[in-house]
């Protein structure tokens, strides 16, 4: 039949049945509003004849049902009046129900009379019970039967003879209360399962949904016990469990496995589970191979991890309970016996049981190790894990002691842990990777051995090394970029104070990135080149404590390391980041006093400027590096320092473009004189490269002049206002006369017809001449420079 | 009241992985007008950082900036003062307050700032005001032993301009104030 023809049909059925119902309804109540009990059991028979139906789904017998269960509560009422006023002895009744044409509703009649008994006290409540959950078996249908022993769990739940209730007593004991409440819950669960095989082959899938709609049907009975007072932890340890496993056990039933082994697990208390960890564990073997116990475990692991920490109290517990070895012998076995499990199933079970073990020891790493170390086991013998819900869980797994003990070193002290990465393709060790980057970043802790740099190192290698795999070229730019960045970030992260272990540690490293790629070198070169900078400052801050010679020798390898390192970027290539990184060690060198190790930095440089830089805007930047670089330097002799002034100049002099060459030379008037005490003070150099830029700015008006522009005047006022530096510091080649024709030049071409007037150049040489002025009226050692000078 | 974050040289990740915690905590968006940044920050990602403290961002080329499009320098009017920004790699002595006036007269500003040197200066001449807001990472400097991480915040008000200066000594952030007023006969010759 088509579905919604079938649905419409049912629908159908259930408001016939509806009518029906409260048609025999209506007549009952009004056969007990004039106290005739005999038609009254008529017509609630022809009522409770509705629910013999097969034809309506679970959802719909509900319905059905709880019009039924609410018209049986006043048919209850009633015998309840009856009896007191003596009408009827209960006995009475109990016989009279039994005329009903059916079994059906002769069985909800007699357990709605047995409710009425119970309460009477006539007779002990264990009696009726008993009597009640044994007749019951008469109906053998499984969801008639469900909902008629659902009926008995319901009204009698209030008349239990539990601890402290007024039913208990005399022969009525909780244990009368548990044996009901079993006795139903077994074949509740029977019929439940029998459902299973009904019905066509085809309809495998509708069935399970069936069922899985009564479930709740079910596992109320668990809900029962654990409400029962007397239902201590004796009480569930040495009869409510046992029982209950036994029945999930043995009914062989996929559903009512993994629904029942839930509902224990959610329905009884923790405390309840830590002290009958191994009884319950016992069972999961023994479940059939289809049941998703993953799921069941890792709930039973998560809900005692929560339980350990919401107080203190209880961790001892669990120490006593053995529960760790429990539970890790019930992870490899359910393993074990599932072979078909997959991978993500079996990582998850390991997470599962490293978050649990996180918190009830977290410090025994020994255990951490071991479990990761299962995890390898499983993981071997298959190639790199592909199954993203696996990787997934991996990652998981990994990043579970990261947060926990924040620092990374207690991860890294691991030996299972690196095992574990090997086993992550290389898109998630990046992302793995990431993680630990970022945990190390956030912690702000420091890596401060070379072995552990190199095991840190070796663990991230997705991020470091350069693979094959075209996955590589794939990667967007900016996320590379991003990568690439915070790894140069955690280079700083790996240091000590011990100076010795310093040098390993930046040696390792760059074992390391050098097995990057051109692509990474960018990127990862300069950190280590300044982390070797500054253990070169932190070595000459000691230089006074060890022995010359020793620390020499320590500050020679440096220099050479560095050396190596920078040559590492010829092969990306970047000769600018290189130019740069030689300059910083050249000064370095300097600092050290070590005239031929700067020398060979800066001819390096040099190269680097003669073979490798085109671009003209990359060449003034460099020449400007250079100069102010050697400016700085006093190592020099005097032959190596004209070699290197000479070679600053000639390339000033040769930039492209004519203002350019003019600043860069008038740049290198600064080579020949230092401020400082013994610097060099050679006054003549000075003029001398003072005059060859104002050649050519000289010859950049003349070039202007036919265009018509008026930009040189800006380079005739800079060179003014360095004529000016110079006669301030006391150079006597710079005579006033120079510095007055310059004035005179300025003038002119400022108020000239042919230059168009440039405001920013007026306020430039304005604010020059107040300069002038200023220094004049002040007076003073520098004033005496500017007596001279008219404006 | 107008708030001016200068700061730079912060050689990430180069030199130095993050700015320091108790200075991320202390710069909140929302607070500060205009930034001026010298340079050198190195990456995007401090750009970005950067930009989320302020809208009105300016930053000039350091020597070691990924992004080349940074100008050399740049001039801009806040309040009655005329600020200028250069990292300084290019004007040669390289910290040369002289060297650094000619600049401060050449693009006609009051406050020039200034990086570079990763030392902190504020140095009153003649023709006005000279900031360098130091390293904001303490990153090495071949010209500066035992930088010490800092960065200044400009106080605008009128004629006067407030410096605090923000060091991270010993893992403690001290702070130094500095005033300066401008004479309102100062004016250029327009």
């Amino acid at each position: 039949m088509v579905p919604d023809a079938a649905a419409a049909d049912e629908e159908k059925c259930l408001t016939d049945g509806m009518g029906r119902l409260q048609h025999n309804a209506f007549y009952m109540h009004r056969a007990l509003d004039s106290n005739n009990l005999k038609d009254a059991l008529r017509y609630a028979g022809q009522m409770l004849s509705e629910l013999r139906t097969s034809s309506l789904s679970p959802h719909k017998y509900y319905e059905l049902y709880m019009r039924a269960f609410d018209e049986l509560r006043k048919v209850e009422m009633f015998f309840v009046e009856e009896t007191r006023r003596g009408t009827y002895s209960v006995t009475d009744l109990y016989e009279l129900v039994q005329h009903a044409a059916n079994i059906l509703p002769r069985l909800y009649l007699l357990c709605t009379v047995g409710s009425v008994y119970i309460k009477s006290k006539e007779a002990p409540a264990k009696d009726v019970l008993k009597d009640l959950v044994e007749m019951c078996r008469g109906i053998q249908h499984p969801v008639r039967g469900l909902f008629l022993r659902s009926y008995l769990s319901q009204i009698s739940r209030d008349k239990l003879p539990d601890i402290g209730s007024e039913f208990e007593g005399g022969a009525n004991t909780v244990n009368d209360a548990i044996e009901f409440v079993l006795q139903n819950f077994t074949e509740m669960n029977k019929l439940w399962v029998r459902m299973q095989y009904q019905g066509p082959i085809g309809e495998k899938a509708k069935r399970g949904k069936e069922r899985s709609e009564l479930r709740d049907l079910v596992g109320k009975n668990l809900h029962v016990l654990s409400q029962l007072e007397g239902v201590d932890l004796d009480m569930y340890k040495e009869t409510v469990l046992p029982r209950i496993l036994e029945q999930v056990v043995n009914c062989k039933d996929e559903l009512a496995q993994h629904y029942l082994m839930d509902c224990i697990i959610q329905v009884f208390p923790d405390e309840y589970h830590l002290q009958t960890l191994e009884t319950l564990l016992s069972a999961f073997p023994q479940l059939q191979p289809t049941v998703d116990i993953k799921t069941v475990l890792s709930l039973l692991m998560d809900r005692l991890s929560n339980y350990a920490v919401s107080s203190t109290e209880v961790l001892p517990e669990f120490l006593q309970a053995e529960a760790f070895a429990k539970l890790n012998s019930a992870v490899g076995e359910v393993i074990e016996a599932q072979v078909d499990m997959p991978i993500s199933g079996v990582i998850t079970l390991y997470v599962s049981l490293l978050t649990f073990t996180l918190r009830i020891h977290p410090d025994r790493i020994d255990y951490m190790d071991q479990i990761l170390g299962a995890c390898v086991q499983r993981l071997s013998g298959k190639t790199k894990v592909e199954d993203s819900k696996a990787t997934k869980q991996i990652v998981a797994l990994l990043s579970a002691p990261l947060e926990k003990y924040k620092d990374i070193s207690t991860a890294l002290n691991l030996p299972n842990y690196p095992r574990v990465m090997d086993h992550l393709d290389n898109a998630t060790n990046k992302v793995m990777s990431a993680i630990i980057i970022q945990n190390i970043m956030k912690n702000n802790t420091c890596i401060s051995t070379a072995d552990r740099v190199d095991t840190l190192l070796e663990l991230i290698k997705g991020l470091v090394k350069e693979t094959d795999e075209a996955q590589d070229d794939e990667l967007d730019e900016e996320d590379f970029k991003e990568e690439q960045n915070s790894v140069a970030r955690l280079i700083h992260m790996l240091r000590t104070d011990d100076a010795e272990e310093m040098f390993k540690i930046i040696s390792t490293v760059r074992k390391h990135i050098l097995l990057g790629g051109p692509k990474r070198l960018a990127f990862t070169v300069p950190p280590v080149v300044f982390s070797a900078l500054k253990l070169l400052r932190h070595l000459q801050n000691q230089d006074g404590d060890v022995n010359g010679q020793e620390v020499s020798v320590t500050q020679k390898k440096i220099f050479q390391f560095l050396h190596q390192t920078i040559e590492a970027l010829s092969s990306v290539p970047s000769p600018e980041l290189a130019l740069k990184l030689y300059l910083q060690c050249a000064e370095a060198a300097n600092d050290c006093g070590l005239e031929p190790v700067s020398y060979e930095f800066l001819t390096q440089a040099f190269i680097l400027y003669e073979e490798e830089m085109a671009d003209s805007k990359v060449q003034v930047t460099a020449i400007h590096l250079i100069i102010g670089t050697l400016q700085r330097m006093n190592v020099f002799g005097i032959e190596n320092r004209d070699t290197l002034t000479h070679k600053a100049s000639g390339y000033s002099a040769k930039l492209l473009k004519k203002p350019d060459q003019c600043r860069a030379v008038y740049a290198c008037s600064h080579l020949f004189w230092v401020n400082e005490q013994d610097g060099v003070k050679d006054g003549e150099r000075v003029l001398l490269c003072l005059k060859r830029a104002l050649r050519i700015a000289n010859a950049a008006q003349q070039m202007n002049a036919t265009r018509g522009s008026s930009g040189h005047v800006t380079l005739f006022i800079e060179m003014l206002n360095k004529y000016l530096y110079f006669l301030e510091k006391g150079n006597p080649q710079i005579t006033s006369s120079a510095i007055h024709d310059l004035i005179d030049l300025i003038r002119t071409e400022i108020q000239s017809d042919n230059t168009t007037s440039d405001p920013s150049a007026n306020a430039f040489f304005s604010s020059t001449m107040r300069y002038i002025e200023f220094h004049k009226q002040k007076g003073g050692s520098v004033g005496e420079n500017y007596e001279q000078i008219k404006v | 009241m107008v708030l001016v974050l200068a700061i730079g040289d912060l050689h990430i990740p180069h030199r130095a992985p993050d700015l320091p915690a108790k200075f991320k905590s202390m710069l909140v968006p929302g607070k500060i007008q205009h930034i001026l940044c010298t340079g050198n920050l190195c990456i995007k990602e401090v750009h970005d950082y950067l930009k989320s403290l302020s809208p009105d961002l300016h930053i000039t080329r350091g020597e070691y900036d990924e992004d080349v499009r940074y100008p050399e320098n740049k001039t801009l009017s806040i309040g009655q003062f005329k600020l200028g920004l250069c990292h300084g790699h290019q004007i040669v002595p390289w910290g040369d307050l002289d060297s650094l006036a000619m600049l401060q007269r050449q693009l006609d500003i009051d406050i020039l700032v200034t990086g570079h040197t990763h030392q902190f200066k504020a140095y009153k001449h003649e023709g006005g005001v000279i900031i360098n807001p130091g390293s904001a990472t303490g990153a090495y400097s071949s010209m500066t032993y035992d930088v010490n991480p800092s960065f200044v915040l400009m106080d605008i008000d009128g004629l006067r301009v407030v410096v605090y200066v923000y060091e991270l000594i010993d893992g403690e952030v001290k702070v130094d104030k500095i005033d300066f007023k401008k004479t309102a006969t100062t004016q250029s010759a327009h």
